[in-house]
């Protein structure tokens, strides 16, 4: 089983490969949308990603309003 | 579909058409591949009315605010089935609804929930969570809170669970009058100053009247219901107007946009509403399974393209384009009727990539504060079409080419802005609603639109931006005075696309455009999300001209920096 701080490590790496940001320039305070400039699709795009690397199902009800990798971090631990 | 010169109010009307068209399937909620939900209209109204019971003895009639005589309750939900049955709840209350969009922070949400006087809140509860972190709901009206979805073991922040709050025995219906206030829009404004379009039953049963006439429903026909349901095209096209006829309405729980291309072919889709930017990227992928196509496969593709051309040019006619392209329009299910864009300008090259395809694309112009629509297209992406039934258009101020600013006089004219008189006195002149917007006729009618007239920007998401609300994350920036303006507000420029923000500075005497302040500059920038952001900066070393309360004349302003040039006066960041 993962630890938070674990699984907050692997959605930074993920999220640094998928949008080709240099990998550690992403710290878990980050807001993906204003650090990655992304809009609402290229983050749905994102979590069918971490989806995909954690083995579990992210309704988007309930990421409506997460915006920073440590909260989305923690959704997902919950899920684990 | 039910006859709505006869109903005084959208209550009214969904209360017979629940009875009209009971045997119906009115909703289908799907998530990810499974569908979660399937309600016929005679079961959508046993939860109605349970909920609107519910309301009821909690005295939410009883509630009134001085602002708009009645007692708001606010939705803020993604699109699903809670979301109508708690607006149709909420009507046959005669309550106000006010219609809030999921995505804003909750600072925006509170913001506006004390603006409107909301005392009833229906939210999901990952929303509520958010909004009771902020600790807002003490200074606020907000009685009762009721949320959805919420874990067996979750704090509930004093709110109560949707699902379980429920009156029993038939709820009493309360009537409203065609001029009462049906909802209380939110057109922007979050920040600044919150324009609150109070939008009449008159000014929705008119509207659906002109829209189905056009996009017409009937038992067995189903919507998609993508577009945020607070959003005015969706609440007329993807709640009210498929009701009123006894069609379906589509839920999709996840928008990704594999689950989104299933659900055209699977649950055969006749229409649905994006924004522009989705359209664009429906239209990226498309070409790009075009592109991957074999050679001899693309230029057959081409050659029943041109030909699907020849034979739509006048009009649609999607029995011959299925025909000739069977698998493109396969892939949307073969029964698409239109795909509605809304929100925001779309690119011509977009539309016309679509009409080429045979596929209709209802691209119109409205404004919230204009009800859903004001024309419809003709097929002609360089163009926005005639006026809907109704609707009487005029330019004012005509320039020499015929250009001016758009004004609008219908039934679906909003009442005005909520608590502010001025703000309305500035919208609605002797009847006519100023759009702010500048086009022209052409000879055979058709409006053309050819930039805005107002400080604002709409962004390919359909979000209205007002530079004065983005301002504050540049406040005690170390300069003399700043201001944000939109470019082509300043200098007018016939372009519905590309808009751009710019911050005007005011140095210091003796101060000059440093890398440190440049760097402030873009650090600030970085903090508002992409589509917020400034784009370049223009020096000014003149104060800037105030009124007697110290706030800045922007219009003033705007003329002087106008006698810049743009080109040369723009610094990128």
């Amino acid at each position: 089983m993962r630890t938070l701080e674990q699984t907050t490590k692997e959605v930074l790496e993920l999220a640094s490969r998928h949008f080709n940001v240099q990998p550690g320039s992403l710290t878990p305070e980050d807001d993906f949308f204003k650090k990655l400039g992304i809009d609402s699709l290229q983050a749905l795009e994102l979590l069918t990603r971490l989806e995909n690397h954690f083995g579990i199902e992210l309704p988007d009800y309930e990421m409506q309003g997460v915006s920073d990798f440590r909260t989305l971090a923690d959704r997902i631990q919950t899920r684990l | 579909m039910l006859d709505l010169a006869k109903y005084q109010s959208i209550g009214a009307a969904l209360r017979d058409a629940l009875d009209q068209f009971a045997n119906e399937v009115c909703l289908i909620e799907s998530d990810r591949e499974r569908e979660t939900e399937r309600l016929t209209y005679r079961e959508f109204r046993e939860r109605g009315h349970a909920l609107a019971k519910g309301l009821q003895d909690s005295d939410f009639s009883g509630g009134r605010t001085a602002a708009s005589g009645q007692n708001p309750a606010a939705i803020i939900m993604t699109n699903q089935p809670k979301w109508l049955i708690s607006a149709y709840a909420i009507f046959h209350c005669g309550g106000v609804l006010v219609p809030l969009d999921y995505k804003l922070t909750p600072d925006e949400h509170w913001q506006l929930l004390k603006h409107s006087g909301v005392s009833v809140l229906i939210t999901e509860y990952p929303i509520w969570r958010q909004l009771a972190a902020s600790n807002a709901l003490e200074g606020s009206c907000v009685r009762t809170v009721l949320v959805t979805e919420a874990p067996a073991d979750a704090d509930l922040h004093g709110a109560e669970r949707w699902e379980e709050f429920r009156g029993a025995g038939e709820p009493a219906f309360v009537a409203r009058q065609r001029h009462d206030i049906a909802c209380i829009v939110y057109s922007s404004g979050t920040g600044g100053r919150p324009k609150g379009c109070m939008i009449t039953h008159e000014n929705y049963l008119e509207q659906c009247v002109a829209l189905t006439s056009l996009y017409p429903f009937w038992p067995g026909i189903r919507y998609l219901s993508i577009l945020p349901t607070n959003h005015a095209i969706d609440f007329m096209v993807g709640f009210f107007g498929p009701f009123i006829c006894g069609a379906t309405v589509v839920h999709l729980r996840t928008l990704r946009p594999e689950y989104v291309r299933e659900a055209f072919p699977k649950y055969k889709i006749a229409y649905v509403s994006l924004v522009p930017l989705v359209l664009k990227n429906l239209r990226k992928g498309l070409q790009a399974r075009f592109d991957a196509l074999p050679s001899r496969k693309r230029k057959l593709l081409n050659a029943l393209v041109a030909i699907n051309k020849v034979l739509t040019r006048g009009r649609p006619r999607p029995a011959i384009s299925r025909l000739l392209l069977r698998q493109v329009h396969d892939a949307f299910g073969g029964d698409l009727r239109a795909i509605i864009v809304g929100g925001a300008f779309t690119e011509p090259q977009t539309l016309q990539f679509f009409y080429d395809l045979g596929i209709p694309v209802a691209n119109g112009y409205g404004l919230t504060e204009a009800g859903t629509a004001i024309t419809v297209n003709d097929l002609k992406p360089f163009r926005v079409g005639k006026p809907l039934p109704g609707m009487e258009v005029r330019i004012v101020n005509p320039d020499a080419e015929g250009v001016g600013e758009v004004a609008v006089r219908s039934k679906t004219v909003m009442a005005g802005y909520l608590n502010d008189a001025e703000l309305t006195a500035e919208a609605i002149v002797d009847g006519w609603l100023m759009t702010g917007d500048l086009g022209r006729f052409d000879g055979d009618g058709h409006l053309q639109l050819f930039g805005r007239k107002k400080n604002m920007i709409v962004t390919e998401e359909g979000k209205n931006i007002y530079p004065e609300d983005i301002e504050k994350v540049f406040e005690s920036l170390p300069v003399k005075e700043f201001c944000v303006f939109a470019a082509n507000y300043i200098w007018p420029r016939r372009a519905m696309a590309g808009e751009q923000l710019v911050l005007v500075l005011h140095l210091e005497p003796g101060q000059s455009m440093t890398e440190d302040l440049r760097r402030e500059i873009n650090s600030r920038n970085q903090r508002l999300l992409n589509y917020k952001r400034i784009h370049g900066v223009v020096l000014w070393n003149e104060d800037f001209p105030r009124t007697a309360s110290v706030k800045i004349k922007r219009n003033a302003l705007a003329e002087r920096l106008a006698q810049l040039e743009r080109a040369s006066a723009v610094q990128s960041l």
